[in-house]
């Protein structure tokens, strides 16, 4: 009888998991993300990885991966729960860096404190996400994926351009750093102490995963994946379609311009060419790598596309400098794989990963799990054989 | 299955003001005048039928309904007001529902989440799980199947999805669109039967077919299109005598 008992215990145990889970949803999130940011400065201290450098500049490499997340969690609201492509993500990301460079910097003079202005940059970021999303959300796929670029490109072009109010190519400089009042004395934030940083973003971070996920399971999250699925179906639920999309631009935007904010403040310097099309296009590969529509899984696909690329590529590189291997010749072409700048590989590398991904495992490493039912569900009828044959019908 | 015939269903009132009136309306796609100047009432309790051939612009009439085309020229009148130029999302709240050409379901949801959709709008919760009955008790294969991905669903199961989804709704009037399209004549009465379940419960329907015979047999009045006009209209009866329709339609 105990041992029937023992048996029972096991699922029934996690059950019970999932559903306090279920429940007390913040709370779960909080410890996870609790336990995360605990661990994460302690697995770097371990022997292997600690032989790539020491804690602090993992920890500083931390709270950039965090910049990154952030931006993959807003993107995620855009591609992933409303399904519009937007490849201009970049510029809510610079509008929010520089409104921060504006209020707390020489060059205007000006210096609100960092912690309203967090609030105040996600609001400027969504007015802009509505102001390019109210002309444009009536365009579809394709037409609406390179309205977004281009209104991607023009944003870093204005801010070089545009000297008198942006200092141009040259950028903002001596950007106010978060302040603490004192109350941290010589531990507050600085250039050296890269930890509070990493508290802060953590902190933002599982604030804005906790907003995402109420979203993603109320009235508005439910209206995103039917528009997804079927625009014109939508509107016939009485889903009034371009406020729902708006707000999905309004709510992607606001978390760019978070980030914004607090990668200003934390550079101390913004210039135009920090928030290029490869922002754009890294924040998108984090999204679709990680797992479109999943939270946890976007938010540790930009964790590991960043490590990858920042401190991967830099390993590979020394590593395969250190072997200094013979130069091979294939004919007329020769390859020195011991003097090829790996780091400069990274889109070589991305291009390449997005086509395996797309190949192998197009849910991405960490699925949703009604993104996995959309992929590796057998069709039953034979209308659902090009479910987009009358979707995207008009 | 409930196939039996209507029990001496009172024959709806067609005096006084329509539920639905549709005044001369002229649609466009672009420049093709798909609509020429349409007029139909459809009165509380009835059921009326939108016949024609493929390109007649029945779907035309159904999507100008619903607001989904703006008409350039005439007037939707429902129960008196104006709702010519309201948004299609809005018809929802006014008491229009639809089941649309091709279905249109969530193939990525389960059953009860596309039902859950049609009462996206609705906030009453008793009301949500009375209507959730209805729908299941009207198509029980859908209980059946309820946490079934929607898109798994055979043909004719999708068909009373839409349907069910469109009930959701608590429509007053209800749009349907070739229900009986690509289905087995098995369930194309199965389908016609549920309708005219629905339509003694209280709901009036409009339904868009190809299948003529089907559909006269189940509504009061009909209406004949063809390109882009009204060429024919009256009891659903007189119409599946007229020489004309049979030559047309009915392969008489």
């Amino acid at each position: 009888m105990s041992a029937a008992m023992n048996r029972a215990a096991g699922p029934r145990q996690t059950l019970g998991l999932r559903r306090f889970m279920g429940r007390h949803q913040s709370l779960s999130i909080l410890v996870l993300a609790i336990i995360v940011a605990v661990a994460l400065p302690l697995v770097v201290t371990l022997p292997i990885i600690s032989g790539f450098g020491i804690q602090k500049d993992w920890v500083t490499g931390f709270a950039q991966a965090g910049v990154f997340v952030l931006l993959a969690l807003g993107l995620n609201v855009v591609v992933g729960f409303a399904g519009l492509l937007d490849l201009g993500y970049a510029a809510f990301f610079a509008i929010g860096a520089y409104t921060f460079a504006y209020a707390a910097s020489g060059f205007t003079g000006l210096d609100f404190p960092f912690w309203p202005m967090l609030l105040v940059g996600a609001g400027v970021a969504a007015i802009f996400g509505v102001l390019l999303g109210a002309p444009t959300l009536r365009l579809r796929g394709d037409y609406l994926a390179i309205v977004t670029l281009g209104f991607g490109e023009i944003v870093p072009v204005v801010f070089n351009n545009a000297d008198t109010y942006t200092n141009g190519t040259n950028g903002i400089t001596g950007i106010s750093q978060p302040s603490l009042y004192g109350l941290a004395g010589i531990y507050g934030f600085g250039f050296t102490n890269p930890y509070l940083y990493y508290i802060t973003v953590f902190v933002i971070i599982t604030l804005v995963i906790m907003l995402l996920y109420r979203l993603q399971d109320s009235r508005i999250g439910r209206a995103w994946v039917a528009i997804r699925e079927d625009e014109l179906a939508a509107a016939s639920m009485g889903i009034n379609t371009v406020t729902t999309k708006l707000l999905a631009f309004a709510i992607g935007a606001s978390t760019a311009g978070l980030a914004g904010v607090f990668y200003s403040a934390k550079l101390s310097s913004v210039t135009p060419d920090q928030f290029k099309f490869d922002v754009s296009f890294t924040a998108l590969a984090m999204v679709v790598l990680g797992g479109m529509g999943n939270i946890w899984g976007v938010a540790a696909g930009a964790l590991i596309v960043y490590e990858l690329q920042s401190q991967g590529l830099k390993q590979l590189d020394q590593f395969m400098h250190a072997l200094n291997l013979p130069a091979i010749a294939l004919g007329p072409l020769v390859i020195n794989l011991s003097q090829i700048n790996y780091i400069n590989f990274q889109n070589l590398l991305y291009g390449l990963a997005l086509a395996l991904m797309m190949l192998l495992r197009p849910e991405g490493l960490f699925p949703s799990r009604r993104r996995r039912r959309e992929l590796h569900e057998e069709p039953a009828s034979d209308e659902l054989a090009s479910p987009d044959a009358t979707g995207e019908r008009e | 299955m409930t196939t039996d015939t209507v029990p001496t269903r009172q024959r709806p009132s067609t005096d006084g003001q329509p539920l639905l009136r549709l005044t001369d309306i002229h649609s466009y796609y672009g420049n093709i005048h798909a609509l020429q100047g349409i007029s139909i009432d459809v009165f509380r309790g009835e059921i009326v039928t939108l016949l024609g051939a493929n390109g007649a612009g029945k779907t035309t009439t159904l999507r100008t309904i619903h607001g989904l085309i703006h008409p350039k020229k005439g007037k939707i009148e429902l129960d008196g007001r104006d709702i010519t130029t309201m948004p299609a999302h809005e018809h929802v709240r006014v008491g229009i529902g639809q089941s649309p050409e091709g279905r249109r379901i969530f193939s990525r949801m389960t059953v009860m989440e596309n039902l859950q959709m049609g009462g996206y709008s609705r906030k009453d919760k008793a009301g949500l799980h009375e209507d959730y009955e209805r729908v299941f008790d009207l198509f029980p294969r859908l209980r059946e199947r309820r946490s079934q991905a929607g898109g798994t669903l055979s043909g004719g199961e999708q068909q009373m999805l839409a349907m069910g989804r469109a009930l959701m709704t608590r429509p007053t009037l209800l749009l349907l669109d070739e229900p009986s399209m690509g289905l087995a004549p098995i369930l194309v009465e199965e389908i016609f039967a549920i309708m005219k379940d629905i339509n003694r419960q209280g709901t009036t329907v409009l339904v868009v077919e190809q299948n003529a015979l089907m559909a006269l047999g189940a509504a009061d009045r009909g209406y004949v299109l063809q390109t882009g006009t009204i060429v024919r209209s009256g009891d659903a009866k007189d119409l599946l005598e007229d020489p004309e329709v049979q030559k047309a339609y009915l392969g008489g």
